[in-house]
């Protein structure tokens, strides 16, 4: 089995959120940058299914050259070579169709991206890619079985989850579920090692048009202080919550 | 011209967040001196979306689409769109909107913002204002394609009334075999509860509350409420709570009215999944806890005398304000 897992570049979740160029550019200033948490555990089920089913990992991502650090860490993780797209994408359209043609001469039997990155949490790629390529897509992915051709996921809807299965060549939007936290791989000395003489291929982008544009960035407005009630006037915070806030 | 909008529904009925982008597809519409055309999927009576801007519904009904499936939704939807020359689509952000948006945008070569918290600010451009980086941003989007497609955040405009009647009109979009590709085996679904997805009020416990056993009064809040219950990471991580509750980056985003945490002390995690709540009430024993400076009310005190004191006062609020 072929399997290449999409890996979005994110700033770290305890990272300061600020913009510059008049609030058009996010300001990277300081930022550490990680693979995305939902790509992470698609990553790490791809590592499962290199081991208990043998198949082989190629990691993606469509960027600039200072993405190369997250690529390294997802093959010292375990992925066999890396791709690098080299192009500044606007959007998820965008990336969906550089990655679609990367995957339409890859011979490709799962396709893993995240839900969503924690950054523009555009929730739109690995949709938009399925649909480019034609492949089955499963969203929200939280649980993942493969036999021969045919596939069984789980996927998360609203209120519980519902079982569906499928055929190869598959696209999965996948998150928390697909492996648990706590069975996340993290990259020891050897796997930083080889991931060193592992290939990271440089790949020209196809130049595909984005959809949409991101013209300016806000943040919100400052929050109030806190409205502290005493543990004994409980009715005051009732009040607030009716009167105030008008939430009861 | 009209705009479209997918009405989700659930067992037949329309879901109170359909109402919710109806509103939002009038606001839109008016915007761009257009017409509301919805498109439902198996549902019964839809006469009251005319009351939130509706003027047609185009009625889907095929036991076929008795369960969602993303794929045959979006083609019908795509042909719905092209029968009523809509360029713009409205779709809630439900895991189900979620899945078939993108699907969607690339049939119609379509550019879709997700996460859209209020009506265009301007349609040419035609730019919309979106939640990013974990809502701790916002992104002003422009949408440069003629299509377009819009994944309106829950609870982010609310119900608007108008006058609108709604006629009916049934739908059979041509659907084939590929649509099917992907089949719905079963569904495990807690339907006498409140989820936290549609929930207007969201009552969280986390490790404060010491154990499994003591939920009870969480529990008790939310009966009287009628809220959804959450808890944060390490409670599903030690399995006090089952992880479908776990509200948080890698969990549940939670975009209620209220959002009610007991005994979380507030990890950059947790906050980013709760950003989007409008108030935030925090009842916690240890005063320094990240989670008042997100907070909107707070009260410092143990969780154990607290809260089941609140819960008396809100079944006395509640029977007098019934």
């Amino acid at each position: 089995m072929k399997i290449l897992v999409c890996i979005s570049h994110v700033p770290d979740t305890t990272s300061k959120i600020n913009f510059t160029d008049d609030n058009t550019k996010f300001d990277t200033n300081g930022v550490q940058f990680v693979i995305n948490p939902n790509d992470e555990f698609g990553l790490t089920r791809a590592m499962w299914f290199k081991e208990k089913q043998g198949a082989t990992v190629d990691v993606i991502n469509v960027g600039g050259a200072e993405t190369e650090p997250t690529l390294r860490k997802a093959l010292a993780i375990g992925a066999d070579s890396a791709i690098r797209v080299n192009t500044e994408a606007k959007d998820g359209f965008q990336v969906a169709k550089e990655l679609a043609n990367v995957v339409k001469d890859g011979g490709y039997d799962l396709v893993i991206a995240g839900r969503e990155s924690i950054d523009y949490n555009g929730g739109m790629v690995p949709g938009m890619l399925a649909q480019m390529i034609k492949a089955n897509f499963v969203n929200n992915c939280i649980g993942l079985e493969i036999e021969g051709d045919k596939a069984t996921a789980t996927r998360e809807i609203d209120g519980g989850k519902e079982t569906l299965s499928t055929a190869l060549p598959l696209v999965i939007g996948g998150q928390k579920g697909l492996v648990e936290e706590s069975d996340l791989k993290i990259p020891n000395m050897r796997g930083i090692m080889q991931a060193r003489k592992k290939p990271l291929n440089v790949m020209e982008p196809a130049n595909a048009a984005s959809a949409t544009e991101a013209v300016k960035f806000e943040k919100p407005a400052p929050k109030g202080e806190v409205k502290l009630i005493d543990p004994d006037n409980l009715d005051e915070l009732i009040n607030l919550l009716h009167n105030e806030a008008k939430v009861i | 011209m009209s705009v479209l909008v997918y009405i989700e529904s659930e067992e037949g009925k329309i879901k109170k967040a359909g109402l919710e982008v109806a509103s939002y597809a009038k606001a839109v519409a008016e915007k761009m001196s257009a017409s509301v055309t919805a498109i439902t999927f198996n549902a019964e009576e839809t006469s009251e979306l005319g009351k939130y801007g509706v003027e047609k519904v185009l009625k889907v009904s095929n036991d076929k689409l008795a369960k969602f499936n993303a794929e045959a939704y979006s083609d019908a939807i795509k042909q719905a769109a092209e029968k009523e020359g809509s360029s713009v689509v409205v779709v809630s952000q439900s895991a189900n909107a979620k899945y078939l948006a993108p699907l969607l945008a690339v049939q119609m070569e379509a550019g879709y913002a997700s996460n859209v918290v209020g009506v265009p600010e301007s349609t040419e451009p035609f730019t919309v204002k979106r939640n990013a980086f974990s809502n701790k941003a916002f992104s002003f989007t422009k949408i440069a394609t003629d299509k377009k497609i819009i994944g309106l955040a829950k609870n982010a405009f609310g119900l608007v009334e108008s006058n609108a009647s709604a006629s009916e009109e049934a739908f059979s979009p041509n659907l084939d075999a590929h649509d099917f590709d992907v089949e719905v085996q079963s569904v495990d679904k807690a339907t006498d509860k409140v989820t936290i997805a549609d929930a207007e009020i969201v009552v969280s416990g986390g490790r404060g509350l010491k154990g499994p056993e003591n939920w009870g009064m969480i529990e008790e809040m939310a009966d009287i409420l009628g809220a959804a219950t959450a808890c944060s990471k390490p409670v599903s991580d030690m399995g006090w709570r089952p992880h479908s509750e776990h509200v948080g980056q890698t969990g549940k985003p939670v975009a209620s009215n209220l959002y009610i945490a007991v005994g979380i002390s507030g990890a950059i995690q947790h906050l980013a999944g709760i950003n989007a709540a409008k108030t935030k009430v925090v009842i916690n024993n240890d005063p320094d806890a990240p989670f008042f400076k997100a907070a909107d009310y707070g009260v410092v005190g143990d969780a154990f005398e607290v809260v089941p004191k609140l819960n008396e006062k809100l079944k006395e609020f509640k029977e007098k304000n019934a």
